[in-house]
């Protein structure tokens, strides 16, 4: 079970990065209008 | 009328137009002049797709919106940056697009948009109804983008509250990421807390060091929650603390704080119980519900977006003699601006005809019309409800209208429901016996068992927390609200649904609701060999200045130049000088009185009237010694030839034709009569069968005469309906029906229907009425769809029922856990999730409001429909 004494740092590690990619996400207005893109995909 | 006759474009009735437009080979028909030009454009640039993918026919161009020239105001640089944000070369703005109906239609706007040279990013948002460009400085100018978008026929309107926007971004992206590190932080917590828990149930013991480990983890992760997700939860605890109020946010925090402290404390001291687990929960609960609510608050800011869209973008500027549209921004004082009947004035400034009437309810909430005579000053935002009137701008006063858009947002936001507000006070009166509770609890463990104390208190604060009783309504109401808007009807006051669901009776107003808005011409009986299409000419002029439904008939025909001097009576007619020859139309008795003696005054001071100048300032005098009733706020009924004092006579001797008759003459002769006709509406029928199928009777309270509004409501299956109603009649009439107790609910479109629309339980104005009738009204339906109005009635009864379930639930819950924790039953990670489950049931019980994903009509994203060979049978319509 030692292997816990890694893994729980490195998952709180990922936590934080992915904490900071939602945020980045955020604040890049990817979550501002989440009906249009989903026409773009279909013509361009 | 069949379905081939509806215009490929918009889905309104052909009206004999011979247009087609090429659409991927096969020859569609279309309307009129803007909806071809709007077609061709879209075929032009490749987008036919929008034909494909859309949901509903699309809004029906304004052919003055489409006509370049009027957004010329807007290539000005101190008009434009009003509007405009600058970077560096880039200049963006945001625009509130009208008819941004579904996905399709932003897409459409998007795709535009970007194939346009110079723009560097456009987006477009349905939901919102707002647009969003970039473009280069050097290559386009506001006016081009403006353009571009009206040319689509969505009229755009430029939005200098940019802060608001930003306001509302801002607060959505916090809260979006406050709800993320709850979220990502309770999942986090709970993996580390149902090991432990495992472990227990197991009856294994744990490494001490492990669990060390997973004690330190929790508190690293448990405090951003804390203290960055939980944040709004403190200052609002903070501030009721400092009014010296108990809010639902004071034992939250003080559960919150208390709970959070132990455990670190325990986590330090390497034994007891930690309840990060319980903190982190709360927390995430706490920030979802804040979410929603600041959703729902978002969207009603979107519904008084819709009224504020009220304030004229254009006013109609006088120019020697002619008149041109011109955007508000590019009005300069002393400009002389022309106000139609129910139009609101786009500036304040001087009234230079002899006399307005005016609906200063915006302002003032005095809704009786205000008189007023040459020379006042009239204030920007008011409403014209009688003649068409000129003023003499004094104040571009963008900070009235501004300020009056602000009163506007702060009305719809300050406004809670009734119901709501009881829910609210009586969990504030339940908070303080939380807080006693506590503090007794406490006390009485203390005596008992001091060990348990500190668990059974903070299991009262956590599991006693009134949220779900607190927003048991209003999830009730807000998914109610959200299903409305997506059926085309938008909620402008808070109480309405309420009311909505307590109606039995429903009265229409025929014109404009149970028959399309537009009236057809379809005849034209010349007499005293006059030219029919010159007759047509006349008529179009006297009738420009006027907005009434009956006034659009003859817009097809080219005015030979805009009439002056031109007076509406309420019930009668218009008169005014085309060419210098005085006319009027309307009812008979109204036009045989200007070439008898019925106003001598009149023809004998118009007599030697030529120019346009002159006229104007001489019959002005006449006109307001012959004005009728001053007290008669409303204009003509929704027919003009059967007005209160109008006597019907040709309709008496023709007795298969069931419309309605306009006549024309100058001051010696009758010069033709035009035949008018209404379209009823191919959903009236299912409608009426709905409502009463509801127990709800409906009823038609018409100014129409007696053979037309019968034969209305014989194809309706109406039995109660009465003809020739004055606007003051059918106000009486309504106001009886509520004086035996009858809860009423009014439709109607016309001018003549706002005082009726006031004085209903509750009122619903077609979006496409005048503009009087929507500032007074409860529910704007925004669509062609009247069937949407039972279908909104059962929507709000199952609300009501909701609500109530939500209401007992809630309260059941509250006062059947609140003894157990007090007695120590439950531990504080399960008074956690009993809160948060009695919360999350409150909401989903409310969702049951929403329709199921399966039963929405055809989410379009997903399946590709074939272009229709023949025109879209959108709207089948049958003549009267």
């Amino acid at each position: 079970m030692n292997i816990l004494y890694v893994m729980v740092p490195l998952g709180l590690a990922l936590l934080v990065l992915a904490g900071w990619a939602f945020f980045w996400a955020v604040s890049n207005g990817q979550f501002d209008d989440l009906d249009a893109p989903s026409w773009d995909v279909l013509r361009d | 009328m069949s379905a081939a006759s509806a215009c490929f474009h918009c889905g309104e009735p052909l009206r004999g137009s011979s247009l087609s437009v090429a659409i991927d080979g096969h020859s569609q028909p279309v309307c009129c002049n803007g909806c071809l030009a709007v077609a061709e454009l879209i075929a032009g640039a490749g987008l036919i797709d929008f034909y494909r993918y859309r949901k509903s026919p699309a809004a029906r161009p304004d052919e003055a919106a489409l006509e370049p020239d009027i957004w010329a105001g807007y290539a000005m640089a101190e008009v434009a940056s009003q509007f405009v944000q600058r970077t560096g070369e880039t200049d963006s703005v945001t625009l509130l697009v009208d008819g941004l109906r579904c996905s399709a239609c932003s897409w459409l706007v998007e795709q535009v948009l970007r194939s346009t040279e110079g723009v560097r990013e456009a987006t477009a948002n349905a939901a919102t109804g707002r647009a969003h460009v970039a473009w280069d400085r050097s290559r386009l100018d506001l006016a081009d983008i403006m353009r571009a978008v009206a040319q689509l026929g969505y009229p755009p309107h430029a939005l200098n509250d940019a802060s608001l926007i930003q306001l509302q971004q801002q607060e959505q992206r916090a809260a979006l990421k406050r709800l993320a590190v709850a979220g990502f932080g309770m999942m986090q917590v709970m993996m580390f807390a149902v090991s432990v828990y495992a472990a227990e149930i197991a009856g294994e013991v744990m490494d001490a060091g492990l669990l060390a480990l997973f004690r330190v983890a929790s508190l690293l992760v448990a405090t951003p929650v804390m203290f960055y997700a939980g944040a709004p939860v403190f200052a609002g605890a903070w501030n009721s603390l400092r009014l010296r109020t108990v809010g639902m946010d004071v034992p939250v925090s003080a559960a919150l704080v208390l709970a959070y402290v132990a455990s670190v404390w325990n986590t330090f001291r390497g034994s007891g119980e930690v309840y990060f687990d319980s903190v982190t929960m709360f927390v995430f609960f706490l920030t979802l519900g804040r979410f929603v609510q600041m959703s729902v608050r978002h969207r009603t800011t979107g519904v008084t977006d819709a009224l504020a869209r009220q304030l004229p973008a254009f006013a109609h500027k006088w120019d020697q003699g002619s008149v041109r549209d011109v955007p508000v921004s590019a009005l300069a004082r002393g400009d002389v601006v022309l106000v139609r009947t129910g139009e609101i004035l786009p500036v304040d400034g001087e009234l230079m005809d002899a006399e307005a009437h005016l609906d200063e309810a915006m302002l003032t909430g005095e809704s009786k019309p205000v008189r007023r005579h040459a020379g006042e000053r009239l204030s920007a935002g008011t409403l014209n409800v009688q003649d068409p009137i000129r003023l003499r701008a004094t104040d571009i006063a963008a900070g009235t209208v501004l300020s009056h858009v602000v009163s506007l947002l702060r009305r719809a936001q300050a406004q809670k429901p009734a119901m709501s507000k009881a829910a609210d006070a009586a969990a504030a009166r339940f908070l303080r016996y939380v807080l006693w509770g506590a503090g007794l609890t406490c006390s009485a463990w203390l005596v008992v068992d001091p060990a348990r104390a500190f668990e059974a208190t903070l299991a009262v604060l956590v599991v006693a927390c009134p949220c779900a009783f607190a927003i048991a309504t209003p999830a009730a109401l807000s998914a109610a609200t959200a299903q409305l808007a997506r059926q085309g009807l938008l909620v402008t006051r808070p109480d309405t649904l309420e009311a909505l669901a307590r109606i039995d009776a429903v009265v229409f107003d025929k014109t404009g609701t149970l028959t399309s808005a537009d009236l057809r011409l379809t005849g034209c009986r010349t007499l005293a060999d006059q030219d029919e299409h010159r007759c047509r000419q006349i008529a179009a002029a006297l009738e420009l200045a006027s907005e009434h439904p009956l006034a659009r008939a003859f817009a097809q025909a080219e005015p030979l130049e805009p009439a002056c001097d031109v007076r509406t009576v309420a019930g009668s007619g218009v008169e005014g000088i085309v060419r210098g020859r005085r006319y009027r139309i309307g009812t008979p008795q109204f036009v045989a009185q200007l070439r008898g003696a019925a106003s001598p005054a009149a023809s004998g001071e118009n007599s030697g009237t030529s120019g346009a100048g002159n006229a104007v300032e001489a019959g002005q005098a006449a006109a307001a010694s012959d004005a009728p009733g001053d007290g008669d706020r409303c204009r003509r009924p929704p027919a003009a030839a059967t007005g209160p004092g109008g006597q019907d006579r040709r309709a008496s001797h023709a007795e298969d034709f069931l419309g309605t008759e306009v006549s024309l003459g100058d001051e010696t002769r009758e010069l033709a009569v035009f035949e008018l006709r209404d379209v009823l509406r191919s959903d009236a029928a299912a409608t009426v069968a709905m409502l009463r199928g509801m127990g709800i009777s409906s009823r038609i309270l018409s100014g129409d005469s007696h053979d037309a509004v019968a034969a209305i409501a014989a194809r309706c299956g109406i039995a109660e309906f009465s003809a020739r109603c004055s606007p003051a009649h059918k106000l009486a009439e309504v106001q009886a029906m509520q004086a035996t107790g009858r809860r009423v609910a009014m439709i109607g479109d016309g001018v003549n229907d706002a005082p009726v629309l006031a004085a209903a339980d509750v009122s619903i104005a077609m979006g496409r009425g005048a503009a009087l009738a929507q500032v007074g009204a409860d529910m704007l339906l925004m669509n062609d769809r009247i069937q949407a109005v039972p279908e909104a009635v059962a929507l709000a009864r199952r609300t009501l029922r909701i609500a109530r379930q939500n209401l007992v639930w809630a309260a059941g819950y509250n006062l059947g856990s609140l003894p157990l924790a007090a007695l120590g039953f439950i531990p504080p990670w399960l008074a956690a999730l009993g809160m948060s489950i009695s919360s999350v049931g409150v909401v989903l019980n409310a969702l049951r409001l929403l329709p199921r994903r399966a039963d929405r009509p055809g989410n379009p994203g997903f399946r590709l429909r074939p272009l229709p060979a023949s025109p879209a049978a959108a709207q089948p319509s049958q003549v009267a």
